[in-house]
């Protein structure tokens, strides 16, 4: 983690914001102009009052005259420069903003687009946790030094404005605003590189903690039926402490160098007055000059702080770019072709040869099957045998290592983008919904009518419990669908797909939730609706492979056997074992009970 | 059942907090003492400045000496105001910190506490946040702006008693000037904090259609809807940008506010001043000292919107952790006073048990029943019938609203949660894991459990096949909630995890529907563990499952309606006789 602000870092850093400057130049313009009329006025600021000490009080005191004209510029050089001075900061505080925001929302829109241009293999490989931190909070980092940086030139401005100043009113007073200055400036640098790590590593702490807790509230069924609250409440707890102590660390630091920062221009202040009375005494200075390089010394010791503030923000947008950068520079998206299938209803579809490896480990190995155009196959086989991937291949949501898969005789590769999806529908294993309405989870896009989004609803036995909920169709099911249950969600799922009318329906055990009975009915309606599709089903409940013409058999990622059921059943073991498990376990208990009979009488 | 919350002040909201917490109370006095003492530093250059000129150099000639030993008392002066400063700074942190992180961790654990309905009912990410968020804007508030309130306070204090001593006229005079501002900056807050609500909801929603496209990526790919998806994420991350352009626009015109009218008290300090100064009411050192003084007016103003919003984020965020603890929990465990029973074969009794949802209908309803040691029952029942229910009392995840479940003749709520949760476990349908290795969540089952002894269980379940198949056998990272394994995979693990805990009772709600036939068996027969004297209750949702228990238990309509043997029950006219025969007609057709 580039915590520390070192040399590389710092033009890393400096690059980015260059990047930022180029981007948006004219808004970038007027902060840095309004932030350098602000840095002007500050320093203006102290000069009128110099000025009126000068001009308007002393006389007054000492010559007990005062003319109004005076006292009239006086006036109105103080709230001249002070309006000034706030034009300079609302401008510059408004359009820093907007530099700001704007980039980061450009990050943003870039990082999802990304998101969903790259092949899904690529979300395989990234936890989605980072995924999503990397558009929010690393497009936040990378653009958080943009706040201060205007008000950074503007600093500078300021700081060159004050020098000259200081020199022209006495250059021995100029000494001590140069002795004091760049210390201010080198104390905040220490500070902000010892910060930095510390709150750094807070940071990553406070997420570690959320994340704990959003893990352990997820399991809280499994935490509570195995009695392990305790167990949990430690692992926080020890996280909870680490942060507590990591916390305290910054408060050192904080504690022992904000309390410097403040004291050290007061001491400034002091020494210009030891200093301004000597030069008072020789002469070289009137009072009024005093009292404003004091002043100046006053309004300065805080702004000149953004200088530290810029740079300690430096390495965190160097990391949050970084991130960001790493997916926009991501390639291996899925290239389209331009054909479009036969579209001729229903399709067809053949698997020839096709491998697929998750990282180093095989998954699939030399699958070849066909289904031809109207049939239905059931794909069975051993939990972990491949059968969810192979679905994935099916509808190109991944491309195989070797071989190739086949739509109406077209290589998936071949295809235009969005040619699959308007022959094919995969309703996978996980359901998922997002946070819309049941009408906008199964239409998803497509334009279609309320009939038809109900007729694909009562297909999938849903009409029944959406016609049940409050909103009927416009109901929100909530982030995910958390407000349906599982075989509820599953249905609505199935609807997405039916409403679609596909060519070709896979159906990755999209029924698992569901009561046997309503999965009858819905396999039932499937097979006799109107709509001829081309149909693959994942299935271990004999009901569903019962509706199959033909079963392949998948073991370890290869197809072990293909067949009907019957055929299958009468040549291979694999099957036989895993179809008739419940048949044959009747038997085999009641010779298991036999013999513990047998040991009990023995 | 929602997190309940008791209706209070803001004051009594913050006390309430703070009692919860003594690590804050701790050297409080202390604390504030030094922050006195670190605020008078502020108003050390207004003084010397003020001796300077009206006793330093009065009549032309400097006085060194005289104002050589003012700045050395002076320098002395912030020396010890900053240390004040430093000393000050770490107490605050130290006790804050200690303090909130007993919040954070006391809010966890009632999280864990409260019954699975009220977990439920609220949002996960809202009840993450209650321990996360919540407390870290208390932290923020504490450490940054409640500080600031007690120095800004502080610092208007000493400034214009200061003031006072040196002209009651012009000390009048600049208060005339900051008031309206006082008056107005709560207003100008409410703003700000309308303007920050919003940009938090939009932040929301972006976030939201962002993970929408990580989440659903298969789903959205599968049916080409990125279009739909990318529309969504554009129009909601321009909206936060508006937003946040928006509250740093009000922030942008609030700010500079205060230099304004700060320019108004000193042109007229000048002018009210010069007057003074020629009827001999003040001193021109005095005059010149209230031109510093103002300055500290400034700081405390300009930064009270932000610190006003703060406050107010905090008590919010005070409110929503008192919201956590104040909620008892339901589902209370009896702790000491409770039970502790010994291992063994167990009997379970439901002697008229009812239960409702708050304020719905009856799911469950006079049931009584016993299940005797080393039974195999299975429970079937339509959707909605109430055999959820029926697990969830059993497993005392929640209580009955009337009747009892008893365990040996022991009512379930008299029974210490670690006994009872050694006794009884059940498996849910979803098969949650924790990021960590395989080992990690099986050993979570019985957290002493050595590898071998994993191994040794892994083989008794028949799954030490499939665990060797994996690319790092037990060592298999199986990431975030279990995800890089199949929905099958995950509850084999999760009934790992069980089967380890070796309980007298064990509960499986559909814990093996996405588990392959034959590993179904398998596993159904090791868990049974018919020679160890268990009781297995399953939710079935196959007719085998049925077939092979000595009871069937039927619900419908949250009644108890049939038990018996499956092959008694098949033959009577009833509810399981048509569940029997649609199961028939779903597999045999």
């Amino acid at each position: 983690m580039a915590s520390k602000v070192t040399s590389a870092v710092m033009r890393q850093g400096l690059g980015v914001l260059g990047v930022a400057i180029r981007t948006e130049k004219a808004v970038f313009a007027i902060a840095v102009l309004a932030s350098g009329l602000y840095g002007g006025m500050t320093v203006a600021s102290a000069w009128a009052l110099g000025w009126a000490t000068e001009n308007a009080v002393l006389p007054a005191f000492e010559k007990g005259d005062i003319t109004s004209g005076v006292l009239w510029s006086a006036t109105l050089l103080i709230m001249g420069t002070a309006l000034l001075k706030s034009i300079g900061v609302a401008g510059r505080r408004i359009f820093a903003g907007v530099v700001q925001y704007r980039m980061q929302a450009r990050s943003r829109r870039d990082v999802t687009k990304q998101y969903l241009r790259l092949p899904l293999s690529w979300h395989h490989q990234h936890p989605t946790g980072q995924l999503l931190s990397n558009a929010s909070a690393d497009a936040e980092a990378a653009w958080a030094p943009l706040a201060p940086l205007p008000m950074a030139v503007g600093v500078i401005v300021m700081l060159i404005t004050a020098a000259i100043a200081m020199v022209f009113t006495d250059p021995a007073l100029a000494l001590v605003g140069f002795l004091i200055f760049p210390a201010i400036a080198v104390l905040n640098l220490i500070y902000q590189r010892k910060l930095s790590p510390l709150a750094t590593r807070a940071q990553q702490l406070r997420a570690e903690v959320s994340e704990i807790a959003h893990e352990s509230f997820d399991g809280a069924l499994v935490v509570k039926t195995l009695g392990r609250e305790a167990l949990e409440t430690e692992r926080f707890q020890r996280r909870a402490h680490e942060l507590r102590d990591a916390n305290i660390a910054v408060g050192r630091v904080r504690g022992l160098f904000d309390p410097m920062l403040e004291a050290l221009p007061t001491l400034g202040v002091l020494i210009v007055l030891a200093v301004g009375a000597m030069r008072l005494s020789s002469g070289s200075i009137n009072s009024g000059e005093l009292v404003q390089v004091a002043y100046l010394f006053t309004l300065l010791s805080f702004p000149i702080r953004a200088l530290g503030w810029v740079l300690a923000e430096l390495p965190r947008s160097v990391v949050g770019w970084t991130r960001v950068q790493a997916v926009l520079d991501a390639s291996g998206s899925m290239e389209y072709g331009s054909a479009e299938p036969a579209g001729t209803r229903p399709a067809s579809l053949q698997v020839d040869d096709v491998s697929y490896a998750y990282g180093d480990s095989e998954v699939l190995h030399g699958v070849s099957f066909d289904v031809a155009a109207g049939r239905t196959v059931a794909l069975v086989g051993p939990t972990g045998s491949g059968k969810s991937t192979l679905t994935q291949l099916l509808v190109r949501l991944v491309d195989p290592a070797a071989g190739e898969v086949r739509l109406d005789g077209e290589d998936l590769r071949e295809l235009a983008y969005g040619a699959i999806a308007r022959s094919a529908a995969l309703v996978p294993q996980q359901t998922f919904l997002f946070d819309d309405t049941v009408r906008g989870n199964v239409a998803l896009g497509l334009d279609v009518t309320d009939e038809e989004v109900w007729a694909a609803l009562r297909l999938a036995q849903a009409d029944g419990f959406v016609a049940r909920l409050a909103d009927g169709l416009d109901t929100r099911v909530g982030e995910r669908g958390t407000t349906l249950s599982g075989g509820q969600r599953q249905r609505v799922a199935l609807a997405r797909a039916i409403v679609r009318r596909p060519r070709l329906l896979i159906l990755d055990d999209a029924t698992s939730s569901v009561d046997p009975q309503v999965e009858a009915k819905i396999l039932y309606g499937l097979r006799d609706s109107a709509e001829s599709s081309t149909t693959v089903v994942v299935a271990y409940r004999m009901a569903t492979i019962a509706l199959a013409d033909e079963v392949v058999f998948l073991e370890r990622g290869r197809v072990a056997d293909r067949g009907t059921h019957e055929e299958l059943l009468a040549r291979c073991e694999g099957y036989r074992n895993l179809v008739t498990a419940y048949e044959r376990e009747e038997s085999e208990r009641a010779a298991i009970e036999a013999d513990e009979q047998e040991g009990v009488s023995a | 059942m929602a997190l309940q919350g008791v209706e209070r002040t803001a004051l009594a909201t913050v006390r309430r907090g703070l009692s919860l917490t003594p690590e804050f109370r701790n050297g409080l006095i202390g604390t504030m003492a030094l922050a006195v003492v670190a605020t008078v530093g502020k108003i050390i250059v207004p003084i010397a400045v003020q001796q300077t000129i009206d006793t330093g150099i009065k009549g032309g000639k400097p006085d060194l000496s005289y104002i050589f030993g003012a700045v050395a008392i002076c320098a002395v002066a912030v020396i010890l105001t900053a240390l004040a400063g430093y000393l000050m700074n770490v107490r605050l942190y130290k006790s804050t910190e200690s303090s909130l992180a007993t919040l954070r961790v006391r809010g966890f654990r009632h999280v864990h506490d409260l019954s699975v309905l009220t977990q439920n009912t609220e949002r996960r990410g809202a009840l993450v946040s209650r321990v996360t968020n919540d407390v870290d804007q208390i932290s923020t508030f504490m450490q940054w702006g409640g500080l600031m309130i007690i120095v800004a306070l502080g610092q208007l204090l000493v400034a214009t008693v200061l003031m006072f001593i040196y002209s009651w006229q012009l000390t009048l005079l600049v208060w005339i000037c900051f008031i309206p501002l006082m008056i107005a900056l709560p207003r100008f807050q409410r703003l700000l904090s309308r303007a920050y609500t919003i940009v938090r909801e939009r932040t929301g929603d972006m976030l939201a259609a962002v993970s929408e496209s990580v989440v659903g990526a298969a789903v959205i790919r599968a049916y080409a809807a990125e279009g739909r998806t990318a529309e969504r994420v554009d129009t909601s991350v321009d909206a936060n940008r508006s937003a946040q352009i928006r509250a740093q626009t009000i922030v942008g015109f609030v700010f500079p506010l205060t230099e304004i009218v700060a320019a108004l008290a000193i042109a007229g300090i000048v002018l009210l001043g010069v007057q003074l100064g020629l009827s001999g009411g003040i001193s021109a050192g005095k005059l010149v000292a209230f031109l510093f003084l103002v300055t500290l007016f400034v700081s405390p103003l300009q930064i009270a919107t932000e610190v006003l919003n703060e406050a107010q984020n905090a008590v919010a965020g005070w409110r929503r952790i008192l919201g956590v603890l104040d909620t008892p929990p339901d589902v209370a465990d009896p702790g000491e006073k409770g039970a502790e029973l010994p291992r063994g074969p167990i009997s379970v009794k439901f002697e008229d048990v009812h239960f409702a949802y708050p304020g719905g209908e009856p799911v469950l309803q006079e049931v009584t029943v016993e299940i005797p040691p080393r039974s195999r029952v299975a429970i079937v029942g339509e959707t909605g019938s109430g055999k959820t229910t029926f697990a969830k009392l059993l497993t005392r995840l929640m209580d009955p609203a009337a009747g009892r479940v008893t365990i040996d003749g022991h009512d379930l709520r008299e029974i210490r949660f670690s006994s009872l949760r050694e006794r009884i476990v059940m498996v849910p349908q979803d098969g949650f894991l924790f990021d960590g290795t395989l080992a990690d969540n099986i050993r979570y089952g019985r957290p002493s459990a050595t590898d071998a002894e994993i191994s040794l269980a892994l083989t008794e379940l028949g799954l030490a096949d499939w665990v060797d198949g994996l690319p790092a056998a037990l060592d298999t990272p199986v990431g975030q909630r279990g995800e890089s394994l199949s929905a099958g995979e995950r509850q084999l693990v999760a009934l790992a995890r069980a089967y380890l805990a070796d309980p007298d009772l064990l509960l499986l709600d559909e814990a093996t529907s996405a588990v392959d036939p034959a590993t179904e068996v398998r596993l159904a027969r090791a868990l049974e563990g018919v020679t160890r004297g268990r009781t297995a209750v399953s939710i079935a949702h196959r007719l085998s499952t049925a077939e092979n228990a000595d009871e069937v238990l039927v619900f419908d309509a949250g009644r108890l309606v049939q038990r018996g043997a499956h092959a008694d029950l098949v033959r009577e006219e009833g509810v399981y006789a048509g569940l029997h025969a649609s199961w028939i007609s779903a597999a045999h057709s």
